[in-house]
């Protein structure tokens, strides 16, 4: 199944992992792919790791299960990585985005990584507190991820979050998360 | 056409609400149809409807609050799911004796105990024998379009029965999926004006509800309620005709996917339906005739045209997201119903899956094709019914 992209997102809960799903599913909605969006439903509390996914692809999305092999993992919180696998089920050629101020190799041996799959880092915590002013990393991450994977362009990626943040937010986050998207996009590190 | 969305489940329904505008909803939500109640109170609140929303105090009110909003004369809806339908049993009755054309999101969750708020077909299997059309949904898409669909199938003048439109707990009610909606002057053109028939409030007619009927005519009544549902599929196929035309998607009484030739069937409804159909991709690539029949309409079953959809199957596999416990999977029943009308005798077995919204992966439809597979070559079934993906 090489037409469809799929993803899984690590997060904790009240971080907006689950929001940035959708606003990925809404851009690449935009560019004419079929979407789907959703979170894996435990307790919710917040601050307890969640998982997300995606699929996106050219032809209809039939599947409604949970993504066991994900072409990209996004790790939005950096202490997953101590209790979690995160790279379970990814194939060879998968690529890891995981906020962190570590370097991409620091992950690479940390996760042990497969020599096919991409490492990539972005400080997003570091960046949405100077650009939004709280820990919300998600608009920082789907920045880097219009960088390294290009499923999405950075231009429809801004579009789609001033659309999503327009109705329900004030100017200033919706400032902040447009500029930590730039940033995210900008910063990311390649191993 | 529409323009493309990236919704969820409930959203969707709660837009179909939105643009068909019905006089009255009662209102009292639960997981996981909650989403659909509150967005439709939004809309309510927003003056985007011209609904009288009723805020009740338990389902049981809710459905007798839709009973006697639709015996004034009103068109009628309300949502709910799991308890909440299970505690509407007593009037969901009363709705379909009365031929009330109440139409109903079920967001299918499984039953208690133990206390589960996921996915599984226990609820609208438990209300099967309740007089009520049902249909069933694969995707946010098909409860769309099924529930406007509903509308006119249920207010027909040799209907006027109430219908309740399904769709998987979570996996659909809470997943962002693309889809299409319709112009709201198309769904209003569509459902047209509601017609009350013998409505309380026309007080020069004068007309009683719910009298005592003794033995003398009981039956009589639940002959008619019979007549109305044999009814149904004609009024079924002829609504969906029209509304290819508005949308451009097409229905039946049952999706038949790549059933023509096939030697092996599987029946599945709602989601796991989607699933099912990328795993007989890879079989047929591989020339394994295989084929799944998805149910749209359960209630009325048509037993004749699904015998027929799987006659060329020798084996055939029903999947249950509900159980019967101690006899086979509700569809499973229907399944071997139909097939003595038609004297194909296939082999058959009945896999339970899913319950309390158990993952149904692409790898439990490669067991059970495999297992259809061992089945038409040796001829033998080792277990009838059996469970999938639980621990033993």
């Amino acid at each position: 199944m090489k037409d469809t992209v799929e993803i899984r997102w690590h997060g904790r809960g009240g971080q907006g992992t689950v929001t940035a799903a959708k606003v990925l599913a809404d851009a690449c909605l935009s560019t004419g792919k079929n979407v789907q969006a959703f979170p894996e439903y435990g307790p919710e509390r917040a601050g307890a790791p969640l998982r997300a996914y995606n699929r996106i692809s050219d032809r209809e999305l039939r599947l409604h299960c949970p993504v066991l092999n994900p072409n990209i993992v996004i790790v939005a919180d950096p202490t997953l990585l101590d209790s979690i696998d995160v790279l379970e089920g990814a194939p060879d050629d998968a690529v890891l985005l995981v906020n962190t101020s570590k370097s991409p190799e620091e992950v690479r041996e940390k996760t042990s990584a497969k020599p096919g799959q991409k490492v990539v880092t972005v400080d997003a915590t570091k960046i949405s507190l100077e650009t939004i002013g709280r820990n919300l990393p998600n608009a920082c991450m789907l920045g880097a991820l219009a960088k390294v994977t290009g499923i999405v362009s950075i231009d429809t990626l801004l579009e789609d979050i001033k659309a999503s943040f327009g109705s329900k937010f004030s100017q200033k986050i919706i400032t902040g998360n447009l500029e930590a998207a730039r940033r995210g996009y900008e910063e990311v590190k390649e191993g | 056409m529409g323009k493309k969305l990236a919704v969820t489940g409930n959203q969707a329904v709660a837009e179909a609400m939105r643009q068909i505008n019905p006089d009255v909803c009662a209102a009292y939500p639960i997981t996981p149809s909650t989403e659909v109640m509150q967005r439709f109170a939004s809309f309510v609140a927003d003056g985007k409807v011209d609904t009288e929303l009723v805020t009740v105090e338990s389902e049981h009110s809710a459905m007798s609050a839709c009973i006697g909003a639709a015996a004034a004369g009103g068109r009628v809806m309300t949502a709910t799911s799991s308890q909440g339908l299970a505690l509407m049993w007593e009037m969901l009755h009363i709705a379909s004796g009365m031929r009330f054309p109440i139409v109903m999101p079920l967001v299918n969750r499984a039953l208690s105990a133990p206390i589960n708020i996921h996915g599984d077909h226990s609820d609208g299997m438990g209300s099967r024998d309740c007089g009520w059309i049902q249909l069933f949904s694969e995707n946010g898409q098909e409860a769309y379009d099924n529930l406007i669909q509903a509308i006119r199938i249920a207010e027909h003048d040799d209907v006027r029965l109430p219908a309740m439109v399904c769709m998987d707990g979570f996996i659909i009610s809470h997943s962002i999926e693309s889809m299409e909606y319709l112009p709201d002057d198309v769904v209003r053109n569509f459902i047209g004006e509601f017609r009350p028939k013998n409505p309380l409030l026309d007080i020069e007619n004068p007309v009683t509800y719910g009298p005592l009927v003794l033995p003398d005519f009981f039956m009589e009544f639940k002959r008619q309620q019979h007549e109305a549902m044999l009814n149904v599929k004609d009024v079924v196929l002829d609504v969906a005709r029209e509304f290819e035309k508005i949308s451009g998607r097409g229905y039946g009484l049952f999706e038949a996917y790549r059933l023509d030739d096939a030697e092996l069937a599987l029946v599945i409804l709602n989601s796991a339906a989607g699933t099912a159909k990328d795993v007989i991709d890879e079989y047929r690539e591989k020339g394994i005739k295989v084929g799944l029949l998805k149910p749209r309409l359960f209630r009325p079953f048509p037993y004749k045209e699904v015998a027929e959809a799987l006659s060329s199957a020798r084996v055939i596999g029903v999947l249950d997201r509900a159980d019967s416990l101690g006899g086979f999977g509700p569809m499973y029943m229907e399944i071997s119903s139909a097939m003595t009308t038609n004297g194909a005798k296939p082999l058959m077995i009945n896999k339970i899956y899913g319950l309390g919204g158990r993952d149904f992966m692409p790898e439990h439809v490669v067991q059970v094709i495999d297992e259809l597979k061992e089945i038409a070559e040796t001829g033998n079934i080792r277990l009838q019914k059996d469970f999938l993906g639980v621990r033993e």
